[in-house]
């Protein structure tokens, strides 16, 4: 029984793991998605739109069993047409790491964009009557403000993106899920084992919660909210 | 143009691992006992007993690779892992993606059901439900010979999960691997209602020739380091006594 | 790339089941889930406190579990209880839980209903108070307000968020491959994978099945909205 209780909560290592990573991840990639779908430019537009309403419209696990099994093979097959002899293996890990960065990240190019129009047009205008680049505006009035407005999608994501790890456990990543598999297969108690992992899971979650909420009210601090 | 392709990917994939080196990387499915499966959370078995003799002979290290049972193969051919041990039969249509080497064990397949059971063979199971490992050679033998006949055949992820709705009373029983459903479950609490039924089922055209080593295609020098192994193992004795740790008769076969 | 594959006889009876599979199976925990919700949200904002408790902490562990979890858990897991096992070839309604498709179901209904009733309850909340004061000043009871006036606008209000809900379901149900025995889309397409070792092939038909799927929702969610929240609409002239 202890070797598979420890086993669940080196899993559990691994599941936090990969949603930091995939998270950071994601974050880039709904920056730089935001950016692209806000810039005007029909092209950027265009790809950002492409990007975040395909990946939206297809499963999780079947994104991840497309890169996971596909891009394998096809990696591969392309260091063989350079002429390499060189054989890659994309581990579960990355992959899974790749996957669910490349899908949240559309959620989150949603979320970021959202965040950047709700901010009074005002508020860039004076950068910009400053003298401010549009670099210095992004680090310094934009994103600050973008954070608060944000910080609810992203909250959102981000419980979402925790459970979604339990999926990288179908392509062999031996985290939470996938110790919890084996040990309930082998010593023929299910029951037990993932409730244990459910457990783990609502510990996570809560303790994100918990953290973000904090976060939210140091945003918001100067704020008014309107008594109804 | 092709070379400088090659160096930036090469240079942009430092995540990923580069198979190499001294150490033979090797695929197993834990979930196979007593074969293939997992004492204290270390990989344990037969073939794990087997694939450390080999690798102590042939002088390199055994670093031992977790993979689900129907992507064994596909993660070969993706090079995750130089060498499949873990009870994979040689068949004739597995010989037409991969190699193998020559057989290190080889035990039939039979088919369990419940004690009070009558079973006179396929046709007498019609409309029972019936597991088997998704990708192994009893589903072969399952979809060929007992789908034909109106059973009811359900395949899953991995053997021990077979067990676990037999015990869930979901299926009525399952085709499997003689020693493996002997050790994995007629021996436990759980099989005392259970038994084997029926005649040994060896057709080599759905069985194959027994378990081998399974490896890439073109790798003829590791092949004969391993088949000289094999037969070095059968021969001082190791072999005898890996078989008879676990079990009471000469597991290699005809 | 060979698609060729994809296209013959039982390989497109195997996408045919799996489609339809995965349409019944979204369905009918849609429907399910729909009716749960309504009455954990009624709960939820209702005036017994205990229920409010009870079925808050269930939204709460349904929404911070995966659904995967959720799955084996009512598969693998309640068919471990010994009490359930013991009925399950003779009393009703345990006879269902041996069949992979209800409990496949039961782990998708109970799911959505937990996110549903949740988004519900928020709409019914943020209904207007002039609305409630008004029906109140009628003389309407607790009950005629609830099913004349705060039930008809909070369904409306919902439905954008539960357009998202359901294409989350609809993506949520290709987890029934983790089911034995369950052949929905990704069941297809990973069986076509083991047998002719086609990833990409496999794999891109079934996304594209599904982004079919989530584009005609979406566009029927759009409909819908056009219709039931046309006050909503801004103004065109």
């Amino acid at each position: 029984m202890n070797a598979y209780v420890s086993a669940i909560l080196q899993g559990a290592v691994l599941t936090v793991g990969v949603s930091i990573a995939a998270l950071l991840v994601s974050v880039v990639l709904g920056l730089l998605g935001a950016g692209a779908k806000l810039s005007g430019r029909p092209v950027w537009v265009g790809m950002a739109t492409a990007y975040t309403t395909i990946i939206r419209g297809i499963p999780d696990l079947v994104l991840m069993l497309l890169i996971f099994y596909g891009g394998t093979i096809g990696l591969n097959n392309a260091l063989e047409w350079m002429g390499s002899e060189a054989t890659v293996d994309i581990n579960p890990f990355v992959a899974g790491v790749l996957t669910l960065g490349f899908i949240y990240g559309a959620y989150m190019t949603e979320t970021f964009r959202g965040a950047m129009l709700s901010i009074p047009k005002g508020q860039a205008e004076a950068a910009w009557a400053f003298g401010f680049g549009p670099t210095q505006t992004f680090i310094r009035i934009t994103a600050p403000q973008m954070v608060r407005y944000a910080l609810p999608g992203f909250t959102n994501n981000w419980l979402v993106l925790i459970k979604a790890t339990a999926l990288v456990s179908l392509i062999g990543l031996q985290e939470m899920t996938y110790a919890a598999k084996q040990a309930s297969a082998a010593t023929r108690s299910p029951f037990v084992f993932f409730l244990f992992t459910a457990g783990l899971f609502l510990v996570y979650t809560t303790v994100s919660l918990a953290a973000l909420r904090r976060l939210n009210a140091r945003f918001s601090l100067g704020t008014k909210r309107g008594t109804l | 143009m092709k070379k400088l392709l090659l160096a930036i990917t090469l240079g942009a994939l430092g995540a990923t691992a580069f198979a190499q080196g001294k150490d033979l990387k090797v695929a197993i499915d834990p979930t196979y006992e007593p074969f293939t499966y997992k004492v204290d959370g270390k990989p344990a078995g037969f073939d794990v007993d087997i694939a450390n003799a080999l690798c102590e002979q042939i002088k390199r290290k055994c670093v031992f690779v977790e993979q689900g049972w129907d992507s064994m193969i596909p993660g070969l051919m993706a090079r995750k892992y130089d060498v499949i041990i873990s009870s994979m039969s040689i068949t004739d249509d597995r010989m037409k993606q991969i190699d193998f080497t020559d057989k290190y064990y080889n035990t039939p397949t039979r088919v369990v059901t419940k004690k009070d059971f009558k079973y006179t063979g396929p046709a007498s199971l019609k409309g029972k439900k019936i597991g088997v490992l998704k990708a192994s050679v009893q589903e072969k033998y399952a979809l060929g010979e007992l789908k034909t006949v109106g059973v009811d055949v359900v395949s899953y992820d991995a053997q021990d999960q077979v067990y676990l709705d037999i015990r869930a009373g979901r299926l009525d029983g399952t085709v499997a691997d003689h020693v493996e459903v002997t050790g994995g479950f007629l021996s436990k609490p759980e099989g005392k209602d259970y038994e084997l039924k029926g005649e040994e089922l060896t057709m080599p055209k759905y069985f194959g020739y027994g378990a081998g080593i399974g490896l890439r295609k073109g790798q003829d020098a590791l092949k004969t380091e391993l088949n000289a192994a094999i037969k070095a193992l059968r021969g001082n004795g190791v072999y005898k006594k890996i078989n008879d740790k676990y079990f009471k008769f000469d597991v290699y076969g005809k | 790339m060979n698609f060729a594959v994809l296209f013959e006889a039982q390989n497109l009876a195997l996408f045919g089941t799996g489609i339809l599979t995965t349409l019944t199976l979204l369905l009918a925990s849609l429907m399910v889930g729909a009716v749960m919700a309504l009455v954990f949200a009624l709960l939820l904002t209702g005036p017994w406190a205990p229920l409010r408790w009870l079925v808050g902490a269930y939204t709460y562990v349904i929404r911070g579990t995966p659904l995967l979890i959720q799955v084996y858990l009512i598969y693998y897991g309640l068919g471990q209880l010994e009490w359930i096992q013991a009925r399950w070839d003779s009393l009703w309604p345990w006879t269902h839980f041996k069949d992979p498709f209800f409990c496949a179901l039961l782990a998708f209904a109970l799911n959505t209903a937990g996110y549903t009733a949740e988004m519900l309850a928020g709409a019914i909340r943020e209904t207007s108070a002039g609305e409630i004061e008004a029906a109140q000043a009628y003389g309407m009871s607790r009950f005629q307000v609830m099913l004349r006036i705060v039930l008809p606008s909070a369904l409306r209000r919902t439905l954008p968020a539960y357009s998202n809900e359901v294409v989350m379901m609809l993506h949520a149900t290709s987890l029934a491959s983790a089911v034995p025995s369950l052949v929905d889309v990704t069941a297809a397409a990973s069986s076509i994978y083991a047998t002719y070792y086609l990833p990409f092939e496999a794999y891109l038909a079934a996304a594209a099945i599904y982004l079919v799927a989530s584009f005609c929702l979406i566009g029927l969610f759009k409909l819908g909205e056009r219709r039931f929240l046309a006050y909503l609409a801004p103004r065109t002239h």
